[in-house]
């Protein structure tokens, strides 16, 4: 069995709401190890907030509680909000959907990739701006120190995630949070921008967390998968076997989507049954 | 340049403007100088001097010569040049709003940004009940009652005016604005005096200022804190007062530049009610005195500047978007 980076026991998010306290993550547990873990499940069934009750930035009035979420020894949920701001970035860190809207405006890319190394490490001005050049050739941008000075609506989509990508990664952190990051992107870089992702990941040995509602993908491009449904996991498999996947959610899934060796006139629409939501969470645990 | 060009529209249309509602206001500018027992020789001299039997095409031109040469012809009042009132008047005006504003800027920004953070906390409650006293409060009761505390039972401020009378024409008029005229010439009791004379009116109207920046403020940064770089600067493990300053703070500098540029005009109008109940010999005051003793060339002189002022803010905040917005360039 692999090490294990993180372990996370019985997560729940919750919001109080005027109609009382909606769960959005009800008592989900897993384990990650240097592996590449996918996160699927449809709009609202809790993944991205799964991942960012990990990093603790649900903000109030919404409240993360777990028995653990133990990183390397270190329960996150024990911490501080200050101690936890040394773990954000520098030992977890994570890219989100659409670069357009996660990088500042009006801050220059280099500005935005020093300031996430200076946060973590008392290097000099030229120290970071020599290890942020680094970086954005590491994520393939061609052109680096004219990058450096530009700003972000500057940049297209595939650009600007590969910066994100260099911005999160520049710490050196040991587990990298990816919520849908190709989602917003075109087809033909989505590959390019995952290639990139996935090469930085193993080389340094870190874990990642892969957040999708893109099935074919996470299959393809994930070790283990968790299926996740109303804020539970209903079902874990390796992701070379996804396709032999039992539960029927994760069935419903995969037979509503178009194959282009197996063409149809209609599509199997997704059948719920609301047993689904009320058994318990499966384990994600190695 | 497109902005020169456009520029040069705005004030063509301003003093068109003007022109027009000087001449369709049912009183009779010849008469006005004349007098009525003036004889129809003295009248008709008058009429050919004012160039009144050319065409309005024509009239417009040589109106349009003179205001470019700062000639707005003569007070009816006190038989001046309306030039010379207005730079005698404007600076009273520019010294109020300036304070006023950095009042209203220096206290209504943060508590905006703070009302935004903490949304739903007890400051936020604080700020709104602040800035809704001072939407709904008439200025002149609020003037009053200044007045009557401060100056009247502490005695802590200066009085209606601009000066005490012990210090009037004391210090030589430099700029026009005693505060810093005083200092020019070393004088710090007339600076204190027309410090303890100005704060009064300044918090006043950086009150009003204060519950329009605020709020707006407010709003400017509730939409900013939720979009997703600020979340980014959170994962980068930033510590909260740098994600509300370093990132947040700087996508809202546009807008808030608008705003009080706005605020901004609207002291340097003159705010009438404010510069009546201290005193105040300011361009509101001037202009509102010119229009009730039908002093049309006083009026409409006042009015250009107002406009004038107006388009020159404007200048002002778009050179600073493009200085604040690199997607504006």
């Amino acid at each position: 069995m692999m090490s294990t980076l993180l372990d996370v026991q019985n997560l729940w998010v919750r919001f109080p709401t005027r109609n009382g306290v909606f769960d959005a993550v009800r008592g989900v547990s897993f384990t990650l190890g240097r592996e590449r873990l996918g996160i699927v499940g449809e709009s609202g069934s809790g993944k991205s907030m799964t991942g960012r009750a990990i990093l603790r930035l649900i903000r109030p009035p919404g409240i993360v509680e777990a028995d653990q979420v133990n990183l390397e020894g270190q329960d996150l949920m024990k911490l501080s909000e200050k101690d936890m701001r040394s773990v954000r970035g520098q030992r977890i860190s994570m890219v989100m959907q659409d670069p357009k809207f996660s990088l500042n405006p009006v801050m220059t890319i280099g500005d935005q990739i020093i300031e996430a190394y200076r946060l973590h490490n008392s290097a000099s001005k030229a120290d970071a701006y020599n290890k942020s050049l680094e970086m954005l050739e590491a994520v393939s941008i061609r052109d680096a120190e004219r990058v450096m000075r530009a700003y972000p609506h500057e940049m297209s989509g595939g650009m600007g995630q590969r910066i994100m990508i260099a911005m999160m990664l520049i710490p050196n952190p040991e587990i990298l949070i990816a919520d849908e990051p190709t989602s917003a992107l075109d087809v033909s870089v989505q590959r390019q921008v995952l290639d990139i992702m996935d090469k930085l990941v193993k080389e340094r040995g870190m874990g990642l967390i892969f957040i999708s509602h893109d099935l074919n993908l996470v299959a393809d491009f994930c070790d283990r998968v968790l299926i996740m449904y109303s804020g539970r996991i209903v079902e874990v498999c390796d992701a070379d076997k996804l396709h032999e996947a039992k539960h029927p959610y994760t069935r419903g899934l995969l037979n509503s989507l178009p194959r282009l060796d197996a063409p149809r006139d209609r599509l199997e629409v997704l059948e719920r049954d609301p047993q689904w939501s009320e058994a318990p969470s499966v384990s994600g645990s190695e | 340049m497109l902005t020169l060009g456009s520029i040069a529209v705005t004030l063509l249309g301003l003093l068109f403007i003007t022109f027009v509602i000087g001449r369709v206001m049912p009183i009779d500018p010849v008469l006005a100088i004349v007098g009525e027992r003036a004889s129809q020789e003295t009248y008709d001299t008058v009429y050919l001097q004012l160039g009144l039997d050319k065409p309005l095409m024509v009239q417009f031109f040589y109106y349009l010569w003179d205001v470019l040469h700062l000639d707005f012809g003569t007070s009816l009042l006190n038989a001046r040049p309306v030039s010379e009132d207005i730079a005698r008047v404007f600076p009273a005006t520019l010294e109020l709003a300036t304070i006023g504003i950095i009042f209203g800027v220096v206290l209504g920004v943060p508590l905006g940004v703070l009302a935004a953070v903490r949304k739903g906390s007890w400051i936020d409650q604080i700020a709104r009940v602040v800035a809704l006293v001072g939407y709904s409060m008439p200025i002149f009761w609020l003037g009053l009652m200044g007045l009557l505390v401060f100056y009247g039972i502490l005695g802590w401020v200066g009085g209606p005016g601009r000066v005490g009378i012990f210090y009037v024409d004391v210090v030589p008029s430099v700029t026009g604005l005693i505060l810093v005229d005083s200092l020019l010439d070393g004088n710090w009791d007339v600076f204190k005096d027309a410090f303890s004379h100005i704060i009064l009116p300044a918090s006043l109207l950086g009150y009003y200022s204060l519950a329009y920046v605020s709020r707006m403020t407010r709003s400017f940064m509730l939409e900013q804190l939720s979009a997703e770089y600020i979340t980014t600067a959170r994962v980068k493990g930033m510590s909260e007062w740098d994600v509300v300053w370093k990132h947040a703070f700087k996508n809202i500098r546009v807008q808030l530049i608008t705003v009080i540029a706005l605020s901004y005009a609207n002291l340097l109008e003159g705010s009438v009610l404010t510069e009546i109940i201290f005193s105040w010999p300011g361009i509101g005051s001037y202009i509102t005195t010119a229009l009730l003793s039908a002093d049309m060339n006083a009026v409409l002189g006042g009015t250009v500047v107002v406009g004038l002022i107006f388009i020159l803010l404007n200048i002002l905040s778009d050179l600073l978007y493009k200085v604040f917005d690199p997607r504006a360039k």
